[in-house]
């Protein structure tokens, strides 16, 4: 080596410590420092101090994933929940954009119907679970309808707020060089609509995950709120944490997928 | 008067028409419903039984147990989430090397729907007021901490430079820099922060309990008492939209100080 002074043992114990310390300096490092320390207490407290019945280890969680979803009807319910997320999303999508785009749009529209909109989005929707179970019943109907209701006021509000920033000049540009609606929307709406859009729809997917979520915790006869409900009236902690973190990360693979998206498709105007 | 401002008051006043001519025509379909087109009245009651069961329900007093237990629950919830996520914020703010290590963390769990502890806080604390505690504090708890970080965390290096150099001491600094600045952010994290304390306390009563306004909703769903469900949903939405108006008015105000 032609370290200058790396011909002593104490200089190269040195470097290699002093290595070790810019690593440890690191933020990323550090980090995933902190999170094994979390999943160690929680190993430790779990195995040695805890009611097994309360809490599992994260250790046996993970060694019986397998077995969970070997538990009859557990892999149906979580993709019969996929499914309703899937749904509720692509009709949240179709109908915020859609109003979003009529509200936005029109100037008169707008002042007319987006308070109405804003008084509609302030509602607390929990306090209506229980009728949307009484109109829709208490299978997947619901659960989507709960998603679609959580999941469309964020996209329209944030459509609404795009088209109607584009400037007016445009307008008057593409119609004078002779452009007809259908050209209209395709250069002009559509292209200054797309970072709002997918900001909308990174925020309608957090919404839809809650809707459907809450609706599935609050009656199931299929989905995975009865499983949940199953594992805890039966003390299976071991399985209840397994079904919940599954969830956890298809909610966060969903929210990073758009999140991505809005990243991408975002960065044009800036 | 200028013929623009003219057409804009006209237009506004057009737009309140509109709204109003909305409401009206939301409740005489709601009306025609339940008495003409014959809708069951389980699942859709008349607006006026639900007006009486309204008026029964505050004037009776009915309603104080169910909102001691829920008031009982945010208060909890709030203040654990409070002095966690600001104590915890502040400690992470004074370095930026902890706010570089910790905020991507705590954003990153935030992102996750934390309804899904509840099941979890249910086996653990039970049907009763402790899980529903720990679910609020559980998700006021990241708008307190990632705001309390962004307020302390992104004050100007000059006005602090400029405090030392005066010869402000570490309490003084705190008092007269810090806090000034940082508690605009501060409060509109905590004001988000009793808003979605607020609704999941509710949303786990709704899920899992023995009391409280959510139970009391669902309760009478269960009972197919529904106008006096559509009574309580009523009154729960008053009572949400007068607290967070009293926070905002709070917020405001301390933010003038």
């Amino acid at each position: 080596m032609a370290v200058i002074g790396a011909d002593t043992p104490y200089a190269a114990a040195r470097a290699v410590h002093a290595r070790a310390k810019r690593l440890g300096r690191r933020p990323g490092v550090a980090r995933l420092g902190v999170v094994i320390l979390l999943f160690l207490i929680w190993e430790i407290a779990a195995r040695f101090f805890l009611d097994r019945d309360f809490i599992s280890p994260p250790s046996i969680v993970l060694m019986s994933f397998g077995e969970l979803f070997r538990t009859s009807g557990v892999a149906p319910a979580l993709w019969l929940t996929l499914y309703e997320i899937a749904v509720a999303f692509v009709l949240a999508v179709i109908i915020g954009a859609g109003i979003g785009l009529a509200v936005g749009l029109n100037r008169f529209a707008h002042h007319s119907f987006m308070p109405i909109v804003l008084l509609l989005y302030g509602i607390p929707q929990i306090t209506i679970l229980p009728i949307f179970i009484l109109v829709f019943g208490i299978g997947a109907p619901s659960k989507i309808a709960f998603g679609v209701s959580h999941g469309m006021f964020p996209i329209m509000i944030a459509v609404a707020a795009g088209v109607q920033k584009i400037e007016p000049v445009l307008f008057v540009s593409a119609r004078s060089m002779g452009a007809n609606r259908l050209q209209l929307f395709r250069h002009v709406i559509f292209p200054h609509m797309i970072p709002s859009f997918f900001t909308g729809m990174r925020l309608g997917m957090s919404g839809v995950l809650l809707g459907v979520l809450l609706a599935e915790l609050y009656v199931s006869t299929a989905g995975i709120g009865y499983f949940t409900s199953v594992f805890t009236e039966n003390f299976d902690a071991t399985k209840l944490i397994g079904l919940v973190t599954m969830l956890a990360a298809i909610a966060i693979v969903l929210n990073e997928i758009v999140r991505r998206a809005e990243l991408h498709f975002a960065r044009w105007r800036d | 008067m200028n013929s623009t401002e003219q057409a804009t008051a006209r237009g506004r006043l057009l737009s309140l028409l509109v709204q109003l001519a909305f409401l009206a025509i939301l409740l005489l379909l709601w009306t025609l419903a339940t008495t003409v087109w014959g809708v069951s009245r389980i699942l859709l009651p008349n607006p006026l039984d639900v007006w009486h069961q309204f008026v029964a329900v505050v004037s009776s007093g009915a309603f104080v147990p169910d909102l001691e237990v829920t008031l009982g629950e945010l208060a909890a919830a709030f203040a654990i989430s409070t002095t966690l996520g600001v104590s915890l914020g502040y400690w992470i703010s004074r370095s930026h090397y902890l706010i570089k290590v910790f905020e991507p963390l705590l954003a990153a769990i935030y992102a996750i729907p934390i309804i899904l502890f509840l099941p979890l806080y249910v086996l653990m604390l039970g049907l009763g007021p402790n899980s529903k505690i720990a679910l609020g504090a559980t998700i006021s708890f990241f708008p307190i901490v990632l705001s309390t970080i962004a307020g302390f965390g992104h004050v100007d290096r000059r006005f602090v430079t400029a405090a030392r150099s005066m010869g402000a001491n570490d309490l003084q600094l705190f008092r007269y820099v810090l806090l000034p600045a940082a508690l605009p952010v501060i409060l509109a994290g905590l004001r988000m922060g009793f808003t979605v304390a607020l609704l999941s306390v509710i949303a786990s009563e709704t899920i899992a309990s023995f009391a409280g306004l959510g139970h009391r909703i669902v309760d009478l769903a269960e009972n197919m008492e529904t106008p006096r469900m559509f009574a309580y949903i009523v009154f729960v939405i008053l009572v949400v939209a007068l607290l967070n108006a009293v926070v905002s008015k709070l917020e405001r105000q301390a933010r003038w100080r």
